[in-house]
């Protein structure tokens, strides 16, 4: 009796937050179905058919999410050693360590592709000290390449892959490490059989928080991009206010969004096979 | 990596030697130069309080911490250039450290692996060192559906698998509730005695290390207070320190009179004189000394001559009946004797002679400063 009337507590206080999800998440969703079902013809599939028969459609579909497999791996490569730095370094290094992860988060995401136009561009602060070291004698391009839009997420999505790290690496037992070395293991076989396993839960939710959010990062992508490559997001806006095809439009996002989705089930679907031993 | 399968055979029981090894953490000495030789297959436990340096020595003889100065040796050969995964030294932590997310069997298997023992030989020597630790019908379960016992087992089963040439134990006991510490206990004895390991115990508990050790090395502030079996580390501790850390003791201040034929006689500050085993130090007559009496070597009379005094309180621990005396003086004195069937304590406020029963057994040192 009590505890039923505690539930029925919860759920009107949870009431706010849905009311606010169904008029501002799922009516706009349920809008956006509709929209990408309207075409010529009346009611039906053809948008989608229209987008999953072109091959410059798929093709773009295709570079988004490879530009995510990218970012997301350059962030685990840098990442990881950040992370473990924070946990096994001295002590005095971590203050300085977590205001370098979390500075780009207090940062705007605008300011910070402009920092990065200004770092890559042609007179920029890499071309100019590799110029006057006289490593190469013209500028590279570095900005509007694929590299360049690499580069400026991984730096722009970094915390997320940092902090759920700095998360699971503290949890793994110290001792776990000088175990491996007094059986005999050497720091690599410790590393590959022990660290990383241990580590996974966060190496999985690091990755899809920095996949999820690479692929759908319309500023950087299209600043340091510069209209030279076209990913989804921008794709969707250019349909969208270019070419006023709405329809068209909502079809791609719903296909992008059901995309993403089945990667982060499978993520999750990972997470929870790590999450079983770790 | 240059581990070959041989590196598995080293002959177990091999000698240890720990030459003036001391150790500071910054300007702070965690290590006064310890030496001590323990020979194959032994038991030693390194015992003392918290802070008293015994961790810091097993990390060093195990290779995870680089000592400031002095040698480690292993059947004479010096490893101190040798990390910890090239020094063929097994260790069990206090929390095991067992892998998560291996099986029994694949946490015992890990080292052979990792010294690339061949895989058929992997398997039979999990299956045996399963059946030492009898837990062969475990193999195939995770750590954390085992209990306490069970996990401590096999991180024994684990250390043992790579037959290392030294075991260290930090404090394997700690975790375990009393009843099943002691079983433990025996079972650790077992094995050690079955694999013939030298066998380094880290302990604060002194019950621990006198039933487990063939010697004890006493250690204080960094320092080595004395090295010998449990039975003469209890009946004749060479310090103050010593004396009121292994076992309990009731320490009195008093006067040395003088020392004759191996015994001392002190004047206690409270009145009354008693005979004592000659101290170790170098004490001159007319200094001030402590005197230790352990309290099963009083015993409660009701008259006769000894030192005299009220009961505070009784406290009947089964096998062992323990008075509080408080005497004329003021200080207050543990007794334990052996309690009969039916032996009631004392009521508080009784008048009581205490008798000493061995006057060997009672320790002058000097005062602590």
């Amino acid at each position: 009796m009590a505890t039923r009337s505690i539930a029925a507590y919860e759920l009107k206080l949870a009431a706010p937050l849905a009311g606010f999800f169904v008029l501002f998440f799922i009516a706009p969703l349920l809008i956006l179905f509709y929209v990408s079902m309207q075409s010529d013809t009346g009611t039906s599939l053809a948008q989608y058919a229209r987008f999953l028969l072109d091959p410059f459609s798929l093709g773009v579909l295709g570079r988004t999410l490879w530009l995510g497999v990218e970012v997301t791996m350059l962030c685990l490569l840098l990442g990881f050693p950040l992370a473990w730095a924070y946990v096994r370094g001295p002590r005095w290094l971590q203050p300085v360590l977590i205001l370098v992860v979390l500075l780009p988060l207090l940062t705007s995401v605008v300011v910070r592709t402009f920092a990065c136009i200004v770092i890559l561009g042609r007179q920029g602060i890499v071309n100019s000290a590799l110029v006057s070291l006289g490593l190469i004698d013209t500028p590279l391009r570095l900005l509007y390449t694929e590299g360049g839009v690499i580069v400026a997420l991984a730096q722009v999505q970094m915390p997320l892959m940092v902090l759920p790290l700095i998360t699971a690496l503290s949890r793994i037992d110290p001792n776990m490490d000088d175990a491996s070395a007094a059986l005999g293991a050497g720091a690599w076989r410790g590393f590959w059989r022990i660290t990383v396993p241990l580590s996974l839960p966060g190496i999985i939710a690091g990755c899809m928080l920095t996949y999820a959010a690479a692929i759908t990062a319309f500023i950087t992508q299209s600043l340091v991009g510069g209209g030279q490559m076209l990913f989804m997001p921008m794709y969707i806006y250019q349909q969208a206010t270019a070419l006023q095809n709405w329809p068209f439009a909502a079809a791609i996002s719903i296909v992008f969004l059901a995309t993403v989705l089945a990667v982060v089930s499978v993520f999750n679907a990972l997470g929870r096979l790590s999450r079983a031993h770790a | 990596m240059p581990n070959d399968a041989s590196s598995t055979q080293i002959a177990t029981g091999a000698s240890l030697t720990v030459e003036r090894v001391a150790h500071r953490y910054g300007s702070a000495v965690a290590l006064e130069q310890i030496s001590l030789h323990v020979a194959g297959g032994e038991l030693l436990s390194l015992l003392g309080p918290s802070g008293c340096g015994k961790t810091t020595l097993l990390r060093i003889i195990g290779g995870f911490i680089e000592q400031s100065a002095g040698r480690i040796l292993i059947e004479g050969q010096a490893v101190d250039h040798q990390p910890p995964n090239k020094r063929t030294v097994g260790i069990v932590f206090q929390n095991y450290a067992l892998f998560p997310h291996m099986t029994v069997a694949r946490n015992i298997a890990y080292g052979l692996e990792a010294r690339r023992v061949p895989g058929a030989e992997v398997k039979a020597r999990v299956a045996e060192m399963l059946a030492l630790v009898r837990l062969s019908h475990l193999a195939d379960r995770t750590p954390r559906e085992l209990s306490g016992g069970q996990q401590q087992r096999v991180a024994l089963a684990r250390a043992l698998a790579v037959r290392p040439s030294i075991l260290l134990l930090d404090e394997p006991f700690a975790a375990l509730d009393k009843n099943l510490r002691l079983d433990m206990q025996i079972e650790v004895k077992r094995i050690q005695r079955l694999s013939g390991t030298t066998t380094i115990l880290v302990t604060h508990d002194q019950e621990e290390a006198l039933s487990l050790s063939d010697r004890i090395a006493v250690l204080n502030q960094g320092r080595l207070e004395q090295l010998a079996s449990p039975t003469e580390v209890y009946d004749r501790p060479t310090s103050l320190f010593v004396n009121t850390f292994v076992g309990a003791a009731n320490v009195l201040p008093g006067v040395l009179d003088a020392v004759t034929d191996g015994t001392a006689r002190v004047t206690l500050d409270g009145g009354g004189q008693i005979a004592a085993r000659a101290p170790i130090q170098t004490i001159a007559p007319g200094e001030p000394v402590v005197v230790c009496i352990r309290p099963e070597h009083l015993r409660i009379a009701t008259d006769g001559p000894g030192l005299t005094g009220t009961v505070e309180m009784g406290l009947p621990l089964g096998a062992t009946i323990v008075h509080e005396i408080r005497t004329a003086a003021g200080s207050s004195l543990k007794v334990a004797e052996p309690r009969a069937t039916g032996m009631e304590p004392r009521p508080p406020g009784t008048i009581v002679t205490l008798h000493l029963t061995q006057p060997e057994a009672v320790g002058v040192f000097r005062p602590a400063a």
